[in-house]
């Protein structure tokens, strides 16, 4: 667990307070692997060796059920992380022609990073905001009605935006661990 | 009892038994993949997920998996009716459907369940053929070889690694046709917490894991001209390698096997077992030893002593207990003893250089393969064993030999480090080194000759034992444990102070001892096997002439011409180790 900025520490801290605070141990990992996700934002190899330990399980069985669920990530998300609903609507409504157009542009499939870490792609289930199908999230917000065309705006939109905030760049969300 | 009915025979089962074993019991044998079932070392993998057991019960909808399905009052069992055939043919399809087809050069041809299954079914075609092929990195480390694309996700190594060794090196990934097993962060089965037991690659119904194979390495080593080449035999070989030529699991090929290595040309043949009797020494010295500083009230003593002649079970202290480097015995495996002795005192009386002597083990276990690489089991990077090979790799090599093994003569293994005692022998086995240990250590408490040697209470299959033996004024408090899993619980009862303290510990890694090794024939999971192999270790233990190991006359003769006397300088020099600290992942 060798945090290499503050913070790690903290992260980890509170990792560890939340499994302090399972009444036990038994039967949490999946649980405890989605607390750590939301708080690294991906499940990097010190992550789950820290829970294996805490948990008490090896570390091949947490590395396994990482790699079952396909929600889990052992990529670190970009900057932005854009987010494509496959919900049934959605997909109807040609979410998949999204999924590849941002694939194209960005040069990254589907669990990916690009290069120089401003953007990640995933894909959801029914987000439930069918009316607006097909959905695209990025950052938080949301597109709705999206067609293939719309793609290269929107990313060129948030391209910009890092370029104004390259001061701040630190080490926010894409730590060092390799 | 229940009574039930299966294919139109009557048959009464105790209640909790499944629709499998009642079929068994009836002469029915339903095919099964990912069941195992070896009751007596609590070695059971109930992971029900092939289904290709599946047999019809009358009143119920679906087909039932034997396997996992209770018997009840009066059910009405067919296993081979067309819905039966058809759905067993077509879960086979399916696990060829994306299965390399190379059987012709596969390690396991001939020992596949996989295969067994489809030369069964008459399988001309697949309906699903061209289905997703995985293409998976092979993965190669000094005793195992991963395959995974043969994998069938049946996690029978999965039980043996997590459940029966606690070890935890393996573990399911992905899904789908991307399912395999592998160690965390897909990383080389060498840089995990595997401790080379083989008990994975014992299991394994299919060629996904499978030992590495030395075969070759051996023959090209006799053909050199330039070189001599010496072979040492393990105990638990002589028990299981004629099983490999179709002989009744449980006979001694002692001699047989002594002529096949004759006649495929080593220059020597020697025996594992006397560097077993060596081993005796040592770390019967050293048991002495600590008992006796301990008794005079040295508080700086560590008890209880811990075996170390399993190279699994030292890799599984050195990663999970590394506070605990200073308890085990500081003696080398029997392997490495007696390379340590062929590469000094053989070469020396041969007048060869080291380099020139090739030592091969022939051993029922992989883990062999990986202590023999250990670095500090060299000298100047020439290894003290040159090439461990297994039990199945010698019946391979028996065969490549054109040699008929049945009709060989009983043949004898040469002098000076061939001559072994029963003690010796029965290291092969589950409580086996304590005893002979015991043997030894007696006689030299009391300096009175043993009114029997047959100490029974130290015998038997079950995973943790513990006994009591009174040496004079002294209660010897002795444990054992077979299978890691249970070493791990004997071990933290210790830490945790709920036992009574122990003097010395012996700790097996594999399942009955070095008999259940992950080196020896298949067993397929039959448990009779295991057992008859422990009873031929008893039997040629009581068919020695001498059965303590301080009496082996060569012993004698090897401490008088050159060592000196045990824990002695050249002692600790040659036949003592040390221990390192590894990581947990
Ligand atoms: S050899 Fe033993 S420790 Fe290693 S993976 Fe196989 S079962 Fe686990
Ligand atoms: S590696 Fe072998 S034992 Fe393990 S799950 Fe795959 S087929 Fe079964
Ligand atoms: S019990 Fe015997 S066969 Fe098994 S790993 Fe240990 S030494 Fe090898
Ligand atoms: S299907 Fe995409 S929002 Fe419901
Ligand atoms: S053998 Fe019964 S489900 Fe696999």
């Amino acid at each position: 667990m060798s945090g290499c900025c503050d913070g790690n520490v903290e992260r980890y801290k509170e990792l560890q307070a939340y499994i302090d605070g399972l009444p036990d141990k038994k039967g949490r990992l999946i649980g405890v692997l989605h607390k750590a996700q939301g708080i690294f934002g991906y499940l990097p190899r010190e992550v789950q060796e820290f829970i294996a330990g805490a948990l008490g399980l090896s570390v091949a069985k947490v590395y396994g059920v990482v790699k079952f669920y396909s929600f889990f990530t052992m990529v670190p998300k970009g900057k932005f992380p854009i987010s494509v609903c496959l919900g049934t609507a959605c997909y109807v409504r040609g979410a998949d022609d999204i999924v590849s157009e941002v694939e194209k542009i960005l040069g990254i499939t589907v669990g990916q990073v690009t290069p120089d870490g401003l953007f990640s792609l995933d894909t959801l289930r029914c987000v439930g905001a069918c009316g607006l199908a097909p959905v695209m999230i990025v950052a938080g917000r949301v597109f709705g009605r999206m067609k293939p065309s719309d793609v290269e705006g929107i990313i060129a939109e948030y391209r910009a935006k890092a370029g104004d905030s390259e001061k701040d760049k630190a080490c926010e969300g894409v730590c060092c661990h390799g | 009892m229940i009574n039930l009915n299966i294919d139109g025979k009557y048959v009464k089962v105790p209640k909790g038994a499944t629709i499998l074993d009642a079929a068994k019991q009836l002469g029915i044998e339903i095919p099964t993949l990912c069941h195992l079932d070896l009751h007596d070392l609590g070695v059971v993998n109930k992971a029900a997920s092939c289904r290709i057991c599946v047999v019809e019960v009358k009143g119920r909808r679906n087909l039932a998996p034997a396997c996992a399905t209770p018997v009840t009052e009066g059910m009405e069992v067919h296993t081979n009716t067309m819905r039966v055939l058809n759905a067993r043919k077509t879960v086979l399809e399916l696990l060829l459907s994306d299965h390399p087809k190379d059987c012709l050069t596969c390690a396991k041809s001939g020992q596949c369940d996989l295969q067994d299954l489809a030369e069964r079914f008459c399988l001309r075609e697949n309906r699903y053929e061209g289905g997703a092929q995985s293409t998976y990195k092979k993965d190669v480390s000094p005793a195992i070889a991963r395959d995974m694309d043969k994998c069938i996700m049946c996690r029978r190594c999965e039980t043996m690694c997590n459940d029966v060794q606690t070890v935890g090196a393996l573990s399911g990934v992905n899904r789908g046709f991307n399912a395999v097993v592998a160690p965390a962060f897909d990383m080389p089965l060498e840089e995990s917490v595997c401790t080379f037991c083989g008990q994975c690659v014992a299991v394994c119904p299919t060629g996904a894991l499978v030992e590495r194979d030395y075969s070759w390495q051996v023959i090209e080593a006799i053909a050199d001209p330039d070189k001599v080449v010496v072979v040492q035999t393990a105990p638990a070989v002589r028990a299981a390698l004629g099983e490999c030529f179709g002989m009744e699991p449980g006979t001694l090929v002692t001699g047989k096997m002594a002529s096949a290595l004759r006649q495929m040309g080593f220059n020597y043949v020697f025996d594992t077992d006397f560097a077993a009797d060596l081993t005796i020494m040592e770390e019967g010295a050293e048991l002495l030893d600590r008992i006796t500083r301990f008794l005079s009230g040295d508080k700086s003593v560590r008890l209880p002593i811990l075996t170390s002649c399993c190279p699994a079970w030292v890799k599984f202290f050195e990663h999970q207990y590394p506070d605990l480097l200073d308890v085990p015995s500081t003696a080398k495996s029997p392997q490495q003893m007696f390379g340590a002795i062929a590469k000094n005192y053989l070469a020396e009386k041969l007048g060869i250089p080291r380099e020139k002597l090739v030592v091969v083990s022939v051993m029922p276990c992989l883990a062999k393969k990986y202590e023999c690489a250990r670095p500090e089991f060299a000298v100047n990077g020439n290894p003290d064993v040159d090439i461990s090979i297994t039990t199945r790799e010698l019946a391979h090599l028996i065969k490549r030999a054109n040699i008929d093994f049945m009709s060989l003569p009983e043949g004898d293994f040469d002098s000076p480090l061939g001559e072994s005692t029963g003690a010796a022998v029965i290291f092969g086995t589950t409580g086996g080194v304590i005893e002979a240990a015991t043997r030894t250590a007696v006689e030299w408490l009391t300096g009175k000759p043993l009114d029997d040697v047959n100490f029974t209470a130290l015998r038997g299959l079950e995973g943790c034992r513990e006994a009591k033996l009174k040496v004079g004024d002294l209660e010897l408090h002795i444990g054992i444990a077979h299978e890691l899993g249970n070493a791990r619980k004997l071990l933290d009862s210790i830490r945790a102070g709920t036992v009574e303290p122990f003097h010395a510990i012996e700790i097996m890694a594999c399942p009955g001892g070095c008999i259940g090794g992950g080196g020896q024939p298949y067993h397929h999971g039959e448990m009779e096997i295991i057992r008859k192999r422990a009873q031929a270790i008893y039997r040629e233990d009581e068919g020695k002439t001498r059965r303590k190991s301080h009496e082996n006359p060569d012993i004698i003769k090897l401490y008088e011409e050159y060592l000196g006397k045990p824990l002695g300088e050249k002692s600790h020099h040659l036949l003592h180790t040390h221990y390192f600290k590894r990581h947990k992942i």
